[in-house]
């Protein structure tokens, strides 16, 4: 018998605007232009945050932080195209995505704090709380798809990770499980070229992390992360096949760390500053902002205005963050639904020891 | 002798190991060229080569499951998990293979694997960052668990670990990495497994922890002098197997008393252990029930309120006065 193909793939890029902030005209999204807006105004508060949470942590006024800089467009597009009840599995670096579903600033500020009221789930939304053990809530996602789709509540799911995060089990085992069951899941990779110290590279020898949904039977796609406009693109896609019953989709979103992996790390151990040039040139904050001024919805007198005002709400943000008190014995109340007769023994006895 | 901390000494043992035998590897995740998120592999990739020093892709399971095909082929993997939240990733490979293979194989496969992890809060760092999972692995038959306090023992210990014939999970005291330092001799020794420490004679009640606990504990010992309490302190130093020549016991013959401080939550833990244990050998001689400082049964809070769940001085002391005064 002569040999065959028995299986042959590839994966698109996706990616709308130039270094210019020209838009392709085949690719470019129909979004309203108090949408595109105020996306712009969301990724510059989320921004501002992030450098707060940094300045608040190198000052001794909060713990360990780990800075989204370079991946909002990722983290705010995909917040935009959720429905409030959708399911949302975040990592640890996606306090944007956070932010641009409402919850309140100071919440996040609150916990980084160290403080676990700042955890919460925000009001309104299903979202789990961010995730720290790398790659684990990926396979969350499909359980929650699962029972959207057994519950029929129209609801999908969606995760968000890591390149690094790409090499742990439960990432191929998450792919497979919605891949045979077609679950309205979305899967969405930041492959913002390192994990810590650990390049892009040396994850795996794929040469994309988008192929890999090949494997699972399942729709991947690469696009520019750092493009608002190509996640738009790539992600109300992924997100309508989703909802009409087609199945998972696996988004690899290209973008970079501009800041350290956690305020606890030293990038100068492991790559040159001047690797982030070229990437800056891509930065939303540049690239889509030429757009909007093309489309003469914005200038420096917006930005202005806008700068004062994100800086107004996040000092808001702090000094609200910065007033919370809890008690520490809150640590025995969340540990079961009841309290167990052992618990409220020793719950007494911290009282007792500490006073409080 | 050079003075150093306790990440210093678990480095130069490193160094040593690797050195002195050509079959012991290190891997994990950012050990190689980074040396580690703590530095405690810094320089061995330099100095050992990317061989012999693994960049491994991010996957615990598949840290420790790779390094079970290593032993048994023939290396001495030194796998590193970078913080002890994460050991659980690998359970299954941990318990179900590093722990029975020996058991299995009736003897023909050897396990020679040191799974390093920082462990104990106290450094406001994240969830999952803090763990003490002694408890975890020293109840599983066929693993060693081991918890230096100090960076001699750390050296010693972890020498004695690397060039032994079953999976030890090495647990350091993160909180310790680099507050404190000790004298710590530049040539080769090594501090017996399943061996404690009497650190300090006393007559009045015997005071036993491990790990980064020492610390307080010893500290505590030191305002129990102050009341007129001379305590006897041990650190057990090895979790699993645990106080092989008895020195709890022997201790617990003189004193009659017994405060044990566990950083971990209290119920089900190495505490509890060590009382059984002094119950079921030495009943006789004790004078007061034996008491635990724990942690509380709980998660390890966030930053802020931390240092309300770790034993501190004022707790041990107050149990020690307690136990004296029965
Ligand atoms: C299971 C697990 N292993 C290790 C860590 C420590 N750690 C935190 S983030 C990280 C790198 C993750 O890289 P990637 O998935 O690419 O996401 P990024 O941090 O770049 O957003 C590591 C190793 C962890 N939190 N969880």
């Amino acid at each position: 018998m002569p040999e065959t193909i028995a299986f042959s793939g590839h994966v698109k890029h996706v990616s709308v605007l130039d270094e210019e902030g020209n838009a392709d005209a085949s690719l470019e999204p129909t979004l309203s232009q108090e949408e595109l807006v105020r996306r712009y105004v969301i990724m510059s508060t989320t921004r501002a945050f992030d450098r707060k949470a940094v300045s608040l942590q190198r000052q001794g006024r909060s713990f360990t932080y780990t800075p989204f800089e370079g991946q909002e467009a990722i983290q705010v597009t995909a917040a935009r195209l959720l429905d409030p009840k959708d399911w949302a599995f975040p990592s640890y670096r996606e306090s944007a995505f956070y932010l641009a579903r409402g919850a309140p600033m100071s919440m996040l500020f609150t916990y980084l704090k160290g403080h676990e009221d700042g955890m919460a789930i925000p009001d309104k939304t299903n979202d789990f709380p961010l995730s720290i053990p790398v790659g684990s809530q990926i396979a969350h996602a499909p359980g929650a798809a699962y029972a959207n789709k057994l519950l029929k509540n129209g609801k999908i799911a969606i995760a968000f990770f890591g390149d690094g995060a790409s090499s742990q089990g439960d990432f191929h085992e998450a792919l497979n499980f919605s891949g045979i069951y077609k679950l309205p899941v979305v899967f969405i990779c930041t492959n913002n070229q390192y994990a810590i110290s650990t390049p892009r590279m040396m994850q795996t020898a794929s040469e994309t992390i988008a192929q890999r949904a090949m494997g699972y039977g399942i729709h991947g796609v690469q696009a520019d992360g750092m493009d608002p406009l190509a996640m738009e693109h790539v992600l109300s896609e992924a997100f309508d096949r989703a909802r009409k019953g087609e199945g998972p989709t696996l988004v690899e979103a290209i973008a970079y760390r501009f800041g350290p992996h956690s305020t606890a790390d030293d990038p100068k151990k492991y790559r040159e500053d001047a690797e982030a040039d070229p990437w800056r040139k891509l930065d939303w904050a540049v690239r889509y902002r030429k757009y909007l001024e093309r489309k003469g919805l914005w200038n420096n007198d917006v930005q202005a205005k806008l700068d004062a005002a994100i800086v107004t709400e996040v000092e808001a943000a702090v000094a609200k963050a910065e007033e919370f008190k809890d008690s520490p014995s809150q640590m025995f109340d969340f540990v079961y639904p009841q309290m167990t007769a052992e618990l409220q023994r020793q719950k007494a006895e911290f009282s007792e020891v500490y006073g409080l | 002798m050079t003075l150093m901390t306790t990440i210093q000494a678990i480095n130069a043992g490193l160094h040593q190991e690797m050195g002195r035998d050509g079959t012991v590897i290190a891997l994990g995740e950012d050990i190689g060229h980074e040396g580690g998120v703590f530095r405690a592999t810094d320089g061995l990739q330099a100095k050992f080569g990317k061989e012999r020093v693994i960049d491994t892709p991010l996957a615990e399971e598949n840290i420790i499951a790779t390094s079970i095909g290593m032993a048994a082929a023939g290396l001495r993997p030194v796998p590193e998990i970078q913080f002890s939240g994460f050991v659980g990733v690998a359970h299954n490979h941990i318990v179900n293979h590093c722990a029975r293979l020996y058991y299995r194989s009736r003897g023909k496969t050897k396990m020679p694997i040191t799974i390093r992890t920082p462990s104990g809060g106290g450094i406001r760092a994240l969830e999952h960052h803090c763990e003490c999972i002694e408890a975890t692995y020293a109840h599983v038959p066929g693993l060693k668990v081991v918890c230096p306090s100090n960076p001699y023992d750390a050296k010693g210990l972890l020498a004695s670990a690397i060039r032994g014939d079953c999976t030890t999970l090495f647990e350091e005291p993160t909180r310790l990495y680099r507050s404190i330092k000790a004298e710590v001799p530049d040539e080769e020794y090594t501090v017996p497994i399943g061996v404690a420490n009497v650190v300090q004679q006393g007559d009045k009640v015997t005071l036993v922890s491990w790990g980064p606990q020492m610390k307080q504990t010893l500290d505590a010992a030191e305002k129990a002098k102050e009341h007129g309490i001379l305590c006897e302190v041990i650190d057990l130093r090895t979790i699993s197997p645990l106080d092989e020549t008895d020195e709890v016991v022997k201790s617990v013959r003189k004193t009659g008393r017994l405060v044990v401080v566990q950083e971990a939550p209290k119920s089900f833990g190495v505490a509890a252990e060590v009382i059984a244990r002094v119950n079921e050998r030495a009943f006789d001689s004790l004078q007061a029930a034996p008491m635990r400082v724990c942690g509380w049964d709980t998660q390890l809070p966030l930053g802020t309120n931390e240092d309300f769940f770790i034993p501190d001085i004022k707790r041990i002391l107050t149990a020690v006065q307690k136990s004296a005064g029965y």
